[in-house]
């Protein structure tokens, strides 16, 4: 019984069963595999979507829960990496292997959406549960104060 | 930007368009070198320059993460003068009669290629000039380049792109690389410049190709479930719950485990939690940490093979004013990849092909001959971008299993992913040790004697038949080549095998050595009523380099200098990898837990070719030895590794990250490694701050205050 749900923007019929996890669709079955896999068990942020904008651990929700609601992944954002956090996250070189990096996109995203203007402990705050093994946490939290600047369309003080 | 980087030499030559279809494949890593066209310079296997003036440079390391895939081209686009913005990458095949030593670690990718690279570059760009030279019927001498063209400075009408010359310097001679002239530093455009990540565009729009992201038409995905002991096997599986998984297809026994393999990679996960396996718990099904301990404890006691022997310790040390005796201790660590093993691979009657996410190719193929059978011309390996290497990636374990798998499947692809609990549980882990440490001192507080006795397994001789013998100059890494001027100084190494696999990790035996001998340093200072920098740097007298990076980590971090009630800082020094690092770590203590809220790092690592990505490397090295300080440490028992996940095996996250501020010494000596030897420093300089704050010393790790 395939499953419809809603990915970055296009509603899709999705052959797999409702308990799958929407990590494993998206990557498995949608073929997109930005979404990465670290744990599966909600303790490295590696799968982090948007769900209705609010961001969402993939490999914990399954499609039953995924409903009528719209998901957007890493390559639904901005494809062409125009979105303030994608355009910062390369201004402050952020990347070192990057596996974990669509997750953090994605979470730092959702944070501006919902306070354009966080402080540095809301910054670390709200990107604690993203886990980056190559250490790059420092260059994260400028690219969150600078994505959030480039938001505001003024220059990062 | 696209990816260019996935693009195959031939459709690069032939100028195909880029569409988004053929970014997104991910699987045509094809460097058909060999289909250069005329139309192309090509001097060798490395660099290929076409009629558009686009600049392809074939990397023949892994990018880990530590930049390869820009710094690598960054050399070659240095002495070439090209336009960095025309210069497109690719990761090699494997082919080390085309690519030479393909391996990746130990900090080589900027070491191993500073001087062929740029020759490299030079070298065509010697054959452009050449060829304007000839167009123009002017001296070569007198051309210069600039961002792609060679220009006539007198001539404001002779410019020439490099695009508009491939042709006529494609069939010049190719001038001997070892006789061309390299730049003289003080005329390096790129190189020193913070130049971005090559892949950046890739990796935040989720388009880049790392290994489990490889999907060919009609493959499979499959998972394994190792032995839960070391050494141990399957004996039989009971699969009937797991194949009534929707989606499992096929279960059987290899090896190496029980492999599933299903239509989608949740499918063979949740059809592996419903084997039931009969295992063979092999030769190690009692081991644990107590027993290894045990067993280090025991071998301690007598003295080791020599590895280094200045002056005479044991009359020093007899007659010294002062003695002091400690005992230090360091677990097991795991790798911890982000992206946990995995790899596909394809397999005929009569050809194999491979995409691994792996450092050393040339082990995947060692692998892929034992299990086909074939011979290396019939076997492809492709290398995908690695979500974390830090020597896990060293090993081929999980090509094997992807080999193994696909061998059985009659040529239908099939990716093999390890679940995080079988990643965690079946590492190459950073061996555990036991370190005996022994100083003296004269009346005058002066180092008069030091002993530093390591008892560890060995990585190497865990390949050998019979374990090994004598001293393994890697384990000694940072103990022998220690920096200090000690006059009666022996350091020893006890060889304690055991039945836990043991493999390189970022900065490997280093990183303890180096922990144990920086917070020895600091016991000593503080016996000799010292200042811990003071004392240091009297030792350092024939190491001016790491005497450097000292003093100005000291200063930058206001060393001496008052700080707030409940801080305090340490310090640390170390050499590895042909870098010298120091540290000064500020601390404070909460709930009998430490914070660590700044950390001054100072390093000479030659020239710095791209200070974004060496400050990355410190930043990440940093991280990686904070994580290990505070939380790291597999534990074994009944043959098992205890812990499985991110909740018991935890990493630093993002709250915890302290202020890393970075200070580079100017040099012009070559290029060092500077993927590895900020993480030494980082662990000794913690502790010897808690111990200025709280008074107690701690001698094993992970930290434990209370
Ligand atoms: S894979 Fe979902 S949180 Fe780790
Ligand atoms: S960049 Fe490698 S895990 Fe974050």
């Amino acid at each position: 019984m395939p499953v419809t749900i809603t990915v970055n923007g296009v509603k899709q019929s999705c052959e797999a069963p409702p308990e799958m996890p929407l990590l494993w669709a998206l990557r498995d079955v949608l073929g997109l595999t930005g979404t990465k896999y670290g744990c599966g068990v909600g303790l490295c942020g590696a799968c982090t979507v948007h769900v209705d904008g609010v961001a969402a651990r993939a490999c914990l929700m399954p499609l039953s829960a995924v409903g009528e609601k719209s998901v957007t992944t890493i390559e639904g954002l901005s494809p062409a990496g125009a979105h303030p956090v994608q355009q910062a996250w390369q201004l402050e070189d952020v990347a070192q292997c990057g596996y974990c990096q669509p997750g953090q996109i994605m979470t730092a995203a959702a944070l501006l959406a919902k306070n354009p203007k966080p402080s540095d402990e809301e910054i670390a705050a709200a990107l604690s549960g993203n886990l980056c093994r190559c250490g790059t946490y420092q260059r994260i939290c400028a690219a969150v104060r600078r994505a959030a600047a480039l938001r505001k369309g003024s220059k990062p003080a | 930007m696209t990816t260019l980087s996935k693009v195959s030499r031939r459709e690069f030559l032939a100028g195909a368009a880029l569409t988004g279809a053929a970014l997104t494949l991910g699987c045509s890593f094809e460097a058909e070198a060999d289909r250069v066209g005329a139309t192309a310079l090509a001097p060798n296997a490395f660099l290929a320059i076409d009629s558009d003036g686009r600049v392809l440079v074939t990397v023949n390391k892994t990018e880990m993460g530590q930049g390869a895939r820009t710094g690598l081209p960054m050399l070659v686009a240095e002495e070439l003068d090209a336009d960095w913005s025309k210069v497109v990458v690719e990761t090699a095949s494997f082919d080390p009669s085309k690519y030479g030593f393909q391996g990746t670690g130990g900090s080589g990718s900027i070491r191993g290629a500073w001087e062929p690279l740029r020759r490299t570059g030079a070298t065509a760009r010697a054959m452009l000039v050449e060829a304007a030279a000839r167009r123009w019927n002017v001296a070569a001498a007198d051309c210069r380049t600039e961002n792609g063209f060679v220009i006539h400075p007198s001539d404001a009408a002779k410019k020439l792109s490099y695009g508009e010359l491939v042709a006529d310097a494609a069939a010049l001679p190719i001038p001997d690389a070892t006789a061309v002239k390299l730049k003289d530093p003080k005329d390096f455009k790129l190189i020193g410049r913070r130049v971005a990540r090559y892949d950046n565009p890739a990796i935040v729009t989720g388009k880049a190709v790392y290994g489990m992201d490889i999907r060919l038409p009609g493959m499979r995905f499959a998972t394994m479930v190792h032995p839960p002991t070391f050494g141990g096997k399957a004996k039989q599986a009971d699969d009937r719950d797991a194949k009534a998984v929707p989606g499992v297809e096929k279960v059987f026994v290899t090896d190496r485990g029980v492999a599933v393999v299903a239509t989608n990679t949740w499918a063979a996960f949740e059809g592996a939690k419903k084997l039931r396996v009969a295992w063979d718990e092999g030769p190690h099904g009692e081991l644990s940490s107590a027993a290894i301990r045990a067993m280090f404890a025991e071998k301690a006691k007598s003295p080791g093979d020599v590895a280094r022997n200045d002056g005479d310790f044991d009359a020093a040390f007899a007659t010294a004013a002062k003695k002091l005796e400690a005992e230090y201790e360091v677990p097991y660590l795991h790798h911890a990849t982000l992206e946990p093993q995995n790899c596909t691979a394809r397999v005929t009657a009569d050809s194999c092909e491979i995409w691994a996410p792996t450092q050393f190719p040339n082990f995947v193929m060692d692998e892929a001959r034992r299990i086909t059978g074939l011979d290396a011309a019939r076997i492809k390996i492709h290398i995908t971008l690695l979500g974390g290497g830090f020597g896990r990636r060293i090993e081929a374990d999980y090509a094997a299993d992807a080999v193994e798998v696909a061998k059985r499947l009659d040529g239908v692809p099939v990716q093999v992913t390890w679940t995080r609990e079988e990643d965690m549980r079946h590492g190459w882990y950073r061996p555990a040790s036991l370190h005996i440490v022994k100083g003296g001192l004269s009346a005058d507080g002066r180092l008069a004697a030091l002993l530093h006795r390591l008892v560890a397994p060995s990585i190497r001789g865990q390949r050998q038949p019979d374990g090994g013998k004598g001293v393994d100059p890697g384990a000694m890494a940072g103990i022998a080549t220690t920096q200090y001027d000690a006059p009666n100084f022996r350091a020893e190494y006890v060889r304690a095998n055991t039945g836990v696999p043991i493999g390189f990790w970022r900065a490997v035996f280093d990183s303890q050595n180096g922990f144990v001998q920086e917070s020895w340093m600091d016991e000593l200072a503080q016996a000799a009523k010292a200042d811990p920098v003071e004392f240091r740097r009297k030792l350092l007298g024939k190491s001016p380099r790491l005497k450097t990076v000292l003093e100005v980590a000291a200063k930058a971090a206001d060393w001496g200098k008052p700080l707030p009630k409940g801080r305090a800082r340490g310090v640390a020094a170390h050499f590895s990898f042909g870098a010298f690092c120091a540290q000064v770590a500020e601390v404070s203590v909460a709930d009998d837990l430490p914070l660590v809220h700044r950390v001054v790092c100072a390093m000479d690592v030659g020239t710095v070719v791209n200070p974004s990505q060496v400050e990355a490397q410190i930043e990440g090295s940093i991280v990686f030895a904070l994580s290990a300080a505070l939380y790291g440490a597999i534990t074994v028992e009944k043959g098992r590794v205890v812990q499985s996940n991110f909740n018991d095996y935890p990493l630093l996250r993002a709250t915890e990250m302290p202020k890393v501020e970075i200070h580079l010494i100017k040099s012009a000596e070559a290029p060092s490694g500077a993927g590895e030897p900020a993480l030494p420093p980082t662990a000794p300089a913690v502790c010897n701050a808690l111990f200025a704050l709280t008074g107690k010393r701690i001698r094993k790790l992970p930290i434990a205050l209370d």
